[in-house]
């Protein structure tokens, strides 16, 4: 099953779908890492509203996703944890994810925007802005 | 609905057979009346169980019933392989242990989800068994 990576300007969207296998998994991340080096992205926005379990394997996907991805440059936003997989992601111990969260994927555009923004990248604003808000 | 005392099994021979499994486990518990919450636990503590299965094992069985009763709904499910075993039981319930890099090795993590939770390991024969309870109101 390949996850989609659509693109915002220089930010991508990453929506990880309901029960990606493991092997699923680790091709997502690899394609991932590769599509940020590609478009040499500044920001991603990892939205995982379509999980509701997120086990130690998953956790740690999304955490070493993120911190690879930082490694390469780009802001990294995880959006959209549902609140049962986030009471029992720290019942279990497994702590924060390796990047921010936000509530959802619209608040996570408007943040990374700003991170980027603020990092003084002006690349950024020779795109368009598609969303129109 | 599952009869009452009735074992609802599914092989665990794959990784698409953690989300069956964890699948099931969810949809029993919501049939038994547990929240989402609890379900949320249960389908982690599932896909955590089977994914050692598979990763140690290779193989292996989870079993899910209804043990409710007049005065709780309960669900007991469990996960059980023929695979190596744990070499050290103790050293694995510790917080913080974990091999091969720390894979779904987390029984601590997964003991923490449920309310009852019991392991027996040797070589050959490892069985977790674990519970949810609620009282009826």
């Amino acid at each position: 099953m390949k996850v989609a990576i659509p693109r915002l300007g220089r930010i991508l969207l990453v929506s990880i779908q309901q029960d990606l296998s493991d092997d699923a998994a680790l091709e997502f991340q690899s394609n991932l890492l590769k599509t940020i080096a590609k478009s040499e992205a500044l920001g991603v926005a990892m939205d995982i509203s379509a999980l509701d379990v997120v086990d130690s394997f998953m956790a740690r996907m999304i955490n070493d996703t993120a911190c690879m991805a930082r490694l390469l440059g780009a802001e990294v936003i995880v959006c959209g944890t549902q609140p049962c997989v986030a009471y029992t992601l720290v019942e279990m111990g497994r702590g924060l994810f390796g990047a921010d969260c936000t509530f959802n994927l619209e608040e996570g555009l408007k943040t990374l925007k700003q991170r980027i923004a603020s990092r003084g990248d002006r690349s950024l604003t020779e795109d368009s802005d598609h969303d129109g808000a | 609905m599952m009869a009452r005392d009735a074992w609802k099994a599914v092989a665990i021979t794959s990784q698409s057979d953690i989300v069956m499994a964890r699948r099931q486990a969810r949809e029993t518990a919501a049939q038994l009346g547990f929240g989402n919450a609890d379900q949320t636990r249960l389908a982690t503590a599932v896909s955590e169980l089977t994914r050692n299965v598979i990763q140690y094992a290779g193989s292996g069985e989870c079993r899910i019933r209804d043990a409710s009763d007049a005065n709780f709904r309960r669900i007991t499910i469990v996960v059980e392989d023929h695979g190596p075993g744990i070499a050290n039981l103790e050293l694995a319930m510790q917080d913080g242990y974990s091999t091969c890099g720390g894979l779904g090795a987390g029984l601590p993590g997964t003991r923490r989800l449920v309310d009852r939770f019991s392991i027996e390991s040797d070589p050959g024969l490892t069985v977790v068994t674990i519970s949810m309870l609620a009282r009826k109101s």
